[in-house]
C-alpha cells in the first residue's frame, strides 16, 4: 500500500501569540515549534501500522521552509520511509492543498491522511479540499481504520456518537484522536532518519481564494468575581440575573 | 442570495440551522438578497424555518442521501449555489460542515472560512471573524472571489424567530454515485450532543476517583448540563473520549462552562475560553483556570458541587 501524511509545523501548545507586520503575520520569533499533534501523533502513526501490517510505503509531505525541516526529519525518525517537502510559505489552506494534490495527483497513492486540523489556524480544511481536487472520497475525522481488501472501514466521530462507514480506496481522510497511538522515535530511528531521502520540489502556482487577514488579541476578561462556598445561593442568583445564562 | 444548509437528526432541525438561518437571513438582508435554506434528507416541517428569516426552502428528499458523502452533497449544493447566483453558502461549523466546508470552497472557487463567529457586510463584500490560535487570538478578513463558503459556529448567534412560514420547494435532482457506505450510526446517549450544548458542568484530576463522577451527574441533570472533563480524565478512561475538551479534544462555546477540579492548563483552556460564562471551582488559589474565570469558588469541590446541586434545585423549584 503507498501512504502519503500530511505533515506541518505549529507553534509549541504554551506559545506567545503576537502579530506583526500591520497585524498581517503570526510573529513567530522565539517561538519553538512541534508537530502537529494530529499529523503526528495520530495520521503518521496509524499509517506506519498499516504499512507494518501489510507491507508498502509511508511518504510525508510538507509544504514549508527549510525551517520545517528537523519536524520532517522527525516523522522519519517516527519511521516514515520518505520525505517531501514543497519549498513555499503556506498562504492558506487552499493553497497548501493545491501543492499536496499537485504531488500526489500521479503517484497513486492509496490512502492520504491529514491531521483533523492544525492546532494554529484551526482550519480544518486541508483534507476536504485535496479530496476535492483529486476527485476521492473523504472521510474527516477517523477515529478508527482498518482496511480489509482495499476497502476501508472508518469509524468518524460525530455529535452525540460515532458513525461507520465503507469505502473502497483510494481516499483521504483526517485523523482523530483514538486512531492511534503517540509513538516517541528510538535511537535506531532518529540514526536512520538523517539517511533517508527528503526531496524538495518547487510549488506551482495558485490562485488565492483568502484576501489579507487581519489579527487582533481577543478581549481582556474582567477580573473574576470570588465567592464562598456558603454563598451557593448567591451564585445561583448571579448566573440567573447578572450573566443571563441559566 | 445567501443559501443556508440546515442539518437535521431524524427529521428534527438542530439548533445550529436555526442559527445559521438567522444568520444568513441578516446577511441576505444587508445584501439587499434573500435567504435560501437548502435541506438535504428527511425534515419535519421544513416550511417553519421561514419563521427564523428564510425566504424559501430548497427541500429535496430522498433515502440515500440518509448518509452524508461530502462529494455528492457538494455536487448538489454547488448546483444550487450556481442557478441561485449564491453571494455566500453557509454551513455550520459541526461534523457535516467541516466535512464539506473545504470541498465547497474548491468546488465554487469561492473564499472560505471555517468557524466563524460573525459575518459582516461592507458595501458588498462580506468579511468574517474567527477565533484562531484556540482562541488566543482573533482573525478578521474578506472573503474574495464571487462567492464566499463559511462554517458557522453552532452557537455564533441566537436563534431568532420573527416571521411566519414560507414556501418549499422540492427540486428536480437527482444524486447519485456515493462511495461511501455507512453501516451503522452509534449515538452515545440522550444527552444533548457536547459541540452543542448551551450549559456545561465539566470535571478535571481534583475529583480523585471515577466513583466520585456521581455528584457531578448530579450537578449536570439539575442544570440540565452537559458533562465535559480533562484531558487525563478521559485518558484514565474515567471518562469516555468524546468529552474531553480542549487542544486536544472537543472545542466548545457554551453559555456557561462549569470546571471543577481543572487546573486550568492552556491546552484545556483552548477548548473553553470562548464559554460565555466561565465558573471555576477549585481548592487552589493559584490555579491559572481563576484568570480565565468570571466566577469563582476557591474550596474543596467535594463541600461546594453538592451545595451548589442544592442552591439550583431550590431555585428551580422557587
Ligand atoms: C500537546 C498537549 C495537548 C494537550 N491537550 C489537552 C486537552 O485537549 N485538554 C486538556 O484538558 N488537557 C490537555 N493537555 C494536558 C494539560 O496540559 C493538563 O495536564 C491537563 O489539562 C490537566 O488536567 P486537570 O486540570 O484535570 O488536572 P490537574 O492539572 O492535576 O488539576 C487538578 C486540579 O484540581 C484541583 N483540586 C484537587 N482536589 C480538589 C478538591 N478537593 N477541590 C477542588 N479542587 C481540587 C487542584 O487544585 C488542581 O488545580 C494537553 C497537554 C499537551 C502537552
Ligand atoms: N503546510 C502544510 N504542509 C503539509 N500539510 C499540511 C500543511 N498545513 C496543513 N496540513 C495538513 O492539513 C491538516 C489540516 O490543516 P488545516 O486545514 O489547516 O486545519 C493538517 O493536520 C496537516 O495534515
Amino acid at each position: 500500500m503507498k501512504l502519503l501524511v500530511c505533515i506541518c509545523k505549529t507553534p509549541e501548545t504554551t506559545a506567545k501569540i503576537a502579530f506583526k507586520d500591520n497585524d498581517t503575520v503570526y510573529d513567530s520569533t522565539g517561538v519553538t515549534f512541534m508537530l502537529n499533534p494530529y499529523d503526528e501523533w495520530y495520521a503518521l502513526v496509524r499509517a506506519l501500522e498499516l504499512k507494518e501490517k501489510s507491507g508498502g510505503t509511508v511518504t510525508v509531505i510538507n509544504i514549508g521552509s527549510a525551517e520545517d525541516d528537523v519536524m520532517i526529519r522527525k516523522a522519519l525518525a517516527i519511521g516514515a520511509d520518505d520525505a517531501i517537502r514543497v519549498n513555499a510559505t503556506p498562504r492558506d489552506a487552499y493553497f497548501t492543498a493545491s501543492q499536496i494534490s499537485a504531488y500526489a495527483k500521479d503517484k497513486n497513492f492509496d490512502l492520504i491522511f491529514t491531521g483533523k486540523e492544525t492546532i494554529d489556524y484551526n482550519g480544518s480544511l486541508v483534507g476536504g479540499m485535496i479530496a476535492e481536487i483529486l476527485d476521492l472520497p473523504f472521510i474527516s475525522y477517523a477515529s478508527h481504520l482498518e482496511i480489509d481488501n482495499g476497502v476501508a472501514v472508518v469509524t468518524r466521530d460525530i455529535e452525540g456518537g460515532v458513525e461507520i462507514s465503507e469505502v473502497n480506496l483510494p481516499m483521504v481522510c483526517s485523523a482523530a484522536k483514538g486512531l492511534a497511538e503517540q509513538r516517541i522515535p528510538n535511537m535506531r530511528g532518529i540514526m536512520t532518519s538523517k539517511t533517508k531521502p527528503l526531496t524538495i520540489i518547487d510549488p506551482v502556482e495558485v490562485p488565492s481564494l483568502i484576501q489579507e487577514v487581519r489579527y487582533s488579541l481577543p478581549p481582556q476578561k474582567s477580573a473574576v468575581h470570588m465567592l464562598q462556598a456558603d454563598q451557593m445561593d448567591e451564585l445561583v442568583r448571579l448566573l440567573r440575573e447578572e450573566a443571563k445564562v441559566i | 442570495m445567501v443559501i443556508v444548509l440546515t442539518e437535521q437528526q431524524q427529521g428534527r432541525f438542530k439548533n445550529a440551522s436555526f442559527t445559521a438561518i438567522t444568520a444568513g437571513a441578516k446577511v441576505a438582508h444587508e445584501l439587499g438578497t434573500q435567504c435560501v435554506a437548502l435541506v438535504i434528507g428527511k425534515a419535519d416541517d421544513p416550511a417553519a424555518l421561514g419563521e427564523y428569516g428564510a425566504s424559501k426552502v430548497i427541500h429535496l428528499d430522498a433515502p440515500e442521501l440518509e448518509s452524508i458523502d461530502s462529494k455528492v452533497y457538494t455536487t448538489f449544493i454547488s448546483e444550487v449555489a450556481l442557478r441561485e447566483k449564491a453571494k455566500l453558502v453557509i454551513v455550520s461549523h459541526t461534523s457535516t460542515g467541516k466535512s464539506l466546508l473545504g470541498r465547497l470552497a474548491v468546488r465554487l472557487k469561492g473564499g472560505f472560512a471555517s468557524g466563524v463567529s460573525k459575518i459582516q457586510v461592507e458595501g458588498n463584500k462580506i468579511s468574517i471573524t474567527r477565533s484562531a490560535f484556540s482562541g488566543k487570538a482573533i482573525e478578521n478578513y474578506v472573503l474574495s472571489g464571487d462567492v464566499g463558503v463559511v462554517s458557522l459556529l453552532p452557537n455564533a448567534t441566537p436563534a431568532l424567530k420573527d416571521g411566519g412560514p414560507c414556501p418549499v420547494e422540492k427540486p428536480d435532482i437527482s444524486m447519485s454515485g456515493s462511495s461511501i457506505n455507512v453501516r451503522e450510526v452509534k449515538r452515545t446517549d440522550g444527552r444533548v450532543p457536547l459541540p452543542e450544548a448551551n450549559l456545561v458542568v465539566s470535571a478535571g484530576r481534583g475529583l480523585k476517583d471515577p466513583s466520585n463522577w456521581g455528584i457531578i451527574k448530579s450537578l449536570a441533570e439539575v442544570l440540565g448540563a452537559s458533562t465535559a472533563c480533562s484531558r487525563p480524565v478521559a485518558d484514565s478512561g474515567w471518562r469516555p473520549h468524546h468529552e474531553h475538551v480542549g487542544q486536544t479534544g472537543l472545542a466548545i462555546r457554551p453559555n456557561l462552562y462549569i470546571a471543577i477540579g481543572i487546573s486550568g492548563a492552556i491546552q484545556h483552556l483552548a477548548g473553553v475560553n470562548n464559554s460565555k460564562v466561565i465558573v471555576v471551582i477549585n481548592k487552589d488559589p493559584e490555579a491559572p483556570f481563576f484568570k480565565a474565570a468570571d466566577y469563582g469558588v476557591c474550596a474543596d469541590l467535594f463541600e461546594v458541587v453538592p451545595k451548589l446541586t442544592e442552591a439550583l434545585r431550590k431555585a428551580n423549584g422557587a
